[in-house]
């Protein structure tokens, strides 16, 4: 079975050739289950090859599947080959799994599209990508699903690319992402000078031949790779804006698939990690946490459903890399995979509200949508206390085993990191209470020529599906002896270098507690804030009994600060956008009537030097025989010059 | 397999200059309105018989193949011959010609147009596989009468100055370089008297070498020559001119044939033939190629005529190959070799493009042009792949030339190479925002109508296309021809190091042996697959 695992991206390649090919005369909705039917046979696929990978001995789960040679020259030899190996399987069953689901709820979402075919054929190419990125086996065809499913990004958010701000958002996604892919690329050059190849098995092989100073040169460039494509400081800019994208696309590939990549990339470099200074690893930790809890303060703030999920998706991701950087690579494992179910079944959810609000996405103008949309807020509640860490859902779990990380990780700052990360988690559950409060419950604020319906079954099951997988995930890695299955399945691709935590039960025990009043606090706090006034903010509304009263803290910074996300973006966009265009012009200019200029000059000067000289050449031989003295004269005494002095 | 020259492939060579040459002829002669199906046919003809030659080339050894050589006078001789440098050149003559003129219009005064247009192709398989250095020199100068004769007859524009640039800018730097040859041949001469061919040059220099100062000088001399054909920033100002004022076909012609002459020429006979010269001034020229790829880039962000950005893009990406040359190792080398034949590829393919939005809108101007894809969804599908296949996205043809360029440069000149990777950033600005803001948005006004691809043009683009996909999936087609001849340089170049004892690092060495647990998976699979006896079913040469 394990030499069949080309099936697993040849599938989804084969459903897009397929749907290139045919895709606009099989129409609606075939088109979409044919692409469907892709996801789910490489799911089927992936299945298969991961019960073959469990019957093996744990030190064998390492299988590489050469399938031709890619690029040879000199001592550089990459093949393309897949390396199956509890990682990567874990990766692609999620991938996968979570991938179809989607594909199906798309089949709904998208009914009516001119390009449906299009879409399904970017969605299959997208899964492809993301696939030959975790089952590459080396850092080159890991590179090519990365931009490759860069690429699909791209293509996916400026899908509807009539309108100026998605094709914008897609074009901004690309070049962000090419900043961090000038780490990756001088990361696989410094690999490929240090240790003579860029396959995995030669990295865990020769990883400890590093020298620290390499090692840790080679981590944070590729950091600079992962905060690009895992959307964290200072490269997070993108990603918000990234929600222009039809909503599955959202869910899939900037929530539960391609932002995870960057915390892939660095579980698959452990070894390196490893042989990297401390410091190094405390970068990964602090970019994330501080990540987190700027992302999650941005939430607050934000009146586009999207745009909240958005950002704690930001905020989500900055917990992995905090674990990666904790040394805790099984509890980022662990959160990513529960995170890609809840976050994909919120994205989902928050899409089959956009559905049935008529693509409206201000929760100003939604409110009260419990009783309309049944299944879609039952299922969104589910999301909710699984985000929010409430028990027994999954998220409680897989954010607690971060936190717990956090604590101990005193080499990088433990302490200080898990009060980050605690302060994120109060602040997560506020802002997920916020916007549940704000679309499902309350007075409805929509306009009376507005009726919400509940959405199609395509749409609903994906939902109860991904719902159900949210509320028990958990019980991949439940922190009780005998229980930590994902850890133990992990294990033989981490070659012994994530930390083995023996804190005591005691205090486990009272970091969840902490946890879980902090969440619980959170909600009511959120409850008392919003539950009554309606507007989302802090700022009461015009004609309500606390107008006029001194502004707080929060009440400040919530419009100028936490709604534009710290101003990093408009900062950004002030210095490369406006300074470096103007450069650009710079150039350009210096080009037209410097370079250009000299070389027109010289043009000039050589036909004014023909002008002048044709004085010269009168036509009279007195005139000539003139020239011709002055210059025997000349020689001569230059020659007596010469001879006697 | 190993077919040493298994036709009788004597003429093979002779034959790609002289069809071409015949069929310049014949498009005069025959009726007017037959002219450009006589090119079209000279053109297939030259491209099977180049096809012909890729399928008969002996990738194991690195040597020029196919040669022949007949004594002309005065030391001059006709000698042809190709080797895995000038290999895929050739072949990407033979198919961009006949593409370039299947899928441009035809237009008035077609009989001396095509015959143009059959010069260049005879002119510029002449220079890519002369190994006489005086003949070289006169293909290397007689195709700019032709592109000369194209943009100023049938461009646009101010067409006459930008042909008059471009012929007077080419002809200047190379002037130096036929006394560079002269020079060469004269100090090179023997007892058997002067030769120019290249391999009687190169031994004459192993075994009396120049002196410092000459060699150095004819050196420059050939190089300022090449520089500007390349171009290189910053003698490039022609190429903008020249590439917006010519028609359709004068700039997929020159940007994916005619530019190659100065690199191919750095190779040929920059590098090969002075290798201590080049090792000295390597960093100047390290330096020009960087500068050529973040210069050509940022002023490419900024044009306003979908043409001059093309054209800016092309100075980038000749900058990237011009780096890769002075790497000085095998993955520069090849990389550099690689880029110059994906460069003609993705740019003579964006050139036809722009010539087709032209043909319907008749502006370039981006600010004029808005919203295509709406109208024309086929055609903004080719154009998505070919700037992403532009920008360097992995898996398709350009992104293998540009990442063993830059490797090859981190190897060993590791500062330029930081500062090269940026231009990758650049690339992906510069050709998103062109086409954001060309086939992106709502259409206005005529945008809103523009017809989408005929079938002819389908069929026209359709091999471009195939290659720009192929070619990324599968680089090493090209790579295992290119490398011998490759290695043999680099030989000759080490040599040359170890004398002047200079800068080039080695290469890093592959890992001699795993480590334990993976040679027991090794011994695991190799069991495996005997117990299951699936073997060769999944792909190779393991």
């Amino acid at each position: 079975m394990l030499e069949l695992a080309w099936l697993i991206p040849g599938f989804p390649l084969l459903g897009a050739l397929l749907n290139l090919a045919v895709g606009r005369r099989l129409g609606e909705p075939s088109s979409g289950w044919l692409a469907a039917a892709a996801s789910g046979a490489s799911f089927v696929t992936t299945v298969l090859v991961f019960n073959e990978l469990r019957s093996l001995e744990a030190g064998e789960r390492f299988h590489i599947e050469k399938l031709f040679d890619w690029i040879t020259v000199g001592s550089f030899d990459v093949d393309a080959g897949l390396l199956i190996d509890p990682l990567s399987i874990t990766m692609a069953l999620f991938i996968t799994g979570v991938g179809s689901l989607i594909h199906v709820y798309s089949v709904g979402y998208m009914h009516g599209d001119a390009n449906f075919s299009k879409f399904f054929i970017y969605l299959n190419l997208f899964v492809t990508s993301m696939l030959l990125l975790v089952l590459g086996d080396n850092l080159l065809l890991t590179f090519l699903g990365w931009e490759g499913v860069g690429a699909c990004s791209y293509l996916l958010i400026s899908f509807w690319f009539t309108d100026k701000a998605n094709a914008t958002a897609g074009k901004k996604a690309f070049v962000t992402n090419r900043v961090g892919d000038f780490g990756y690329m001088l990361a696989l050059f410094l690999v490929f000078e240090s240790l003579g190849s860029i396959k995995y098995d030669d990295i865990v092989a020769g990883a400890s031949t590093l020298a620290p100073v390499t090692a840790t040169a080679i981590v944070l460039l590729f950091l600079l790779a992962a905060t690009g494509k895992s959307a964290q400081l200072p490269l997070f800019v993108w990603l918000p804006d990234a929600m222009a994208g039809p909503t599955p696309v959202s869910a899939l590939i900037h929530a539960a698939t391609m932002v995870t990549s960057g915390v892939f990339l660095l579980t698959r470099l452990n070894p390196i990690l490893a042989e990297a200074q401390v410091w190094a690893l405390g970068t990964i930790a602090w970019v994330g946490a501080i990540t987190a809890l700027v992302a999650a303060t941005a939430a607050v703030a934000q009146n586009d459903i999207k745009k909240v999920l958005a950002y704690s998706t930001v905020s989500q991701l900055g917990y992995l890399f905090l674990a990666i950087g904790s040394g805790g690579y099984v509890p980022a494992l662990f959160h990513m995979i529960t995170h890609a179910f809840f976050k994909a079944l919120l994205f989902l959810g928050a899409g089959s509200v956009i559905h049935g609000m008529h693509h409206e996405q201000d929760m100003r103008k939604m409110g009260g949508l419990r009783k309309l949309m049944p299944i879609t807020s039952a299922t969104f509640i589910v999301g909710w206390l699984a985000i929010a860490g409430v028990p027994p859902f999954s998220g409680f779990w897989s954010k607690d085993e971060i936190l717990l990380y956090a604590y101990n990780a005193d080499a990088v700052g433990g302490k200080a990191l898990w009060v980050i990360g605690l302060a994120t988690a109060l602040i997560t559950a506020f802002y997920m209470t916020r916007q549940v409060l704000m679309t499902f419950f309350g007075k409805p604020r929509f306009s009376e020529d507005v009726h919400p319906h509940e959405s199609p079954k395509t749409m609903t099951t994906p939902l109860i599906v991904l719902a159900g997988l949210a509320a028990v995930a958990g019980l991949l890695n439940l922190p009780f002896k005998g229980m930590h299955y994902l850890q133990e399945w992990l294990e033989p691709s981490l070659f012994g270098n994530e930390v083995h935590l023996d804190a005591s039960s005691n205090s486990k025990i009272l970091l969840a507690l902490i946890a879980t009043l902090v969440a619980v606090s959170a909600i009511l706090m959120a409850r008392k804030v919003y539950g009554t006034l309606g507007t989302g903010s802090f700022v009461p509304a015009s004609g309500s009994e606390d107008e006029g009263k001194p502004m707080t803290v929060a009440q400040k910074i919530e419009k100028p600060i936490l709604a534009r996300a710290w101003g990093i973006d408009e900062a950004y966009s002030r210095l490369f956008g406006q300074l470096g265009e103007k450069l650009f012009h710079k150039f350009a200019s210096f080009d037209r009537s410097v370079i250009d200029g000299a070389v027109n000059g010289v043009s000039k000067l050589a036909s004014g030097v023909g002008t002048t000289l044709r004085v010269t050449q009168t036509g009279y031989v007195r005139n000539y025989l003139q020239f011709m003295a002055f210059g025997v004269i000349a020689l001569g005494v230059w020659l007596l010059w010469r001879l006697f002095i | 397999m190993n077919p040493a020259q298994p036709i009788n492939a004597d003429l093979v060579l002779s034959a790609l200059v002289i069809v071409p040459a015949v069929s310049a002829l014949l498009c005069l002669a025959v009726p007017r309105h037959m002219a450009k199906f006589a090119a079209l046919l000279g053109s297939v003809l030259t491209g099977m018989i180049s096809m012909l030659m890729l399928a008969n080339f002996d990738s194991t050894v690195g040597v020029y193949q196919f040669v022949e050589s007949y004594d002309w006078f005065g030391g001059i001789s006709w000698s042809l011959g190709v080797d895995g440098i000038s290999l895929f050149l050739v072949v990407l003559a033979g198919l961009l010609f006949p593409i370039a003129i299947a899928a441009t219009e035809t237009p008035e005064n077609q009989g001396r147009f095509y015959s143009y247009v059959m010069m260049l192709l005879a002119g510029s398989m002449g220079a890519f596989l002369s190994l006489d250095l005086i003949l070289f020199f006169a293909f290397f100068e007689v195709v700019l009468v032709p592109m000369y004769f194209l943009i100023g007859g049938w461009g646009h524009g101010d067409r006459i100055y930008a042909a008059m640039k471009f012929f007077l800018y080419t002809m200047a730097a190379s002037a130096l370089m036929l006394v560079g040859i002269l020079a060469l041949g004269v100090l090179t001469a023997g007892d058997s008297g002067i030769s120019f061919h290249i391999e009687d040059i190169r031994s004459a220099l192993a075994a009396n070498p120049l002196s410092d100062t000459a060699a150095m000088l004819i050196f420059v001399s050939f190089m300022i020559a090449f520089a500007a054909k390349v171009p290189v920033v910053p003698v490039h100002t022609w190429l903008p001119d020249a590439h917006t004022e010519a028609p359709t076909i004068g700039s997929v012609i020159l940007a994916g044939v005619m530019l190659k002459l100065g690199t191919y020429g750095m190779i040929r006979f920059g590098l090969a033939l002075f290798p201590e010269a080049a090792l000295e001034l390597a960093p100047v020229f390290l330096t020009l190629g960087v500068v050529g790829i973040v210069y050509g880039a940022a002023v490419a962000t900024v044009q306003k005529d979908l043409k001059r950005l093309v054209a800016y893009s092309s100075i980038a990406h000749m900058g990237f190959i011009v780096l890769g040359i002075f790497a000085f190792n095998s993955q520069g080398i090849s990389g550099a070799v690689i880029q110059m034949v994906n460069h003609g590829i993705s740019t003579g393919a964006l050139f036809i493009l722009v010539g087709w939005i032209y043909a319907r809108r008749h502006t370039r101007q981006i600010a004029e042009l808005s919203g295509l894809q709406k109208a024309a969804p086929v055609f903004a599908g080719v154009m998505t792949l070919v700037v992403l296949s532009s920008i360097g996205l992995p898996g398709l043809n350009g992104f293998v030339g540009e990442f063993l360029i830059l490797m090859g440069a981190f190897n060993s000149a590791r500062w330029w190479a930081v500062v090269a990777v940026s231009g990758v950033i650049l690339a992906a600005l510069y050709l998103l925002w062109a086409y954001q803001r060309t086939f992106h948005g709502s259409p206005e006004g005529n945008n809103a109508t523009m017809p989408d691809l005929s079938i002819k043009e389908r069929l026209a683009i359709a091999p471009l296309l195939v290659m720009i996909i192929g070619l990324g999936v599968y680089p090493n087609f090209m790579l295992e021809r290119i490398e011998p001849t490759v290695d043999v340089l680099i030989a000759s170049i080490e040599e040359a190091d170890l004398d002047s004892g200079q800068f080039i690092e080695t290469e890093p060495e592959a890992p001699a042996s795993r480590a334990g647990k993976d040679g027991l998976i090794e011994e695991l699979e190799k069991a495996e697959s005997k117990s299951e006896g699936y073997g060769d079913d999944h792909g190779g040469d393991s």
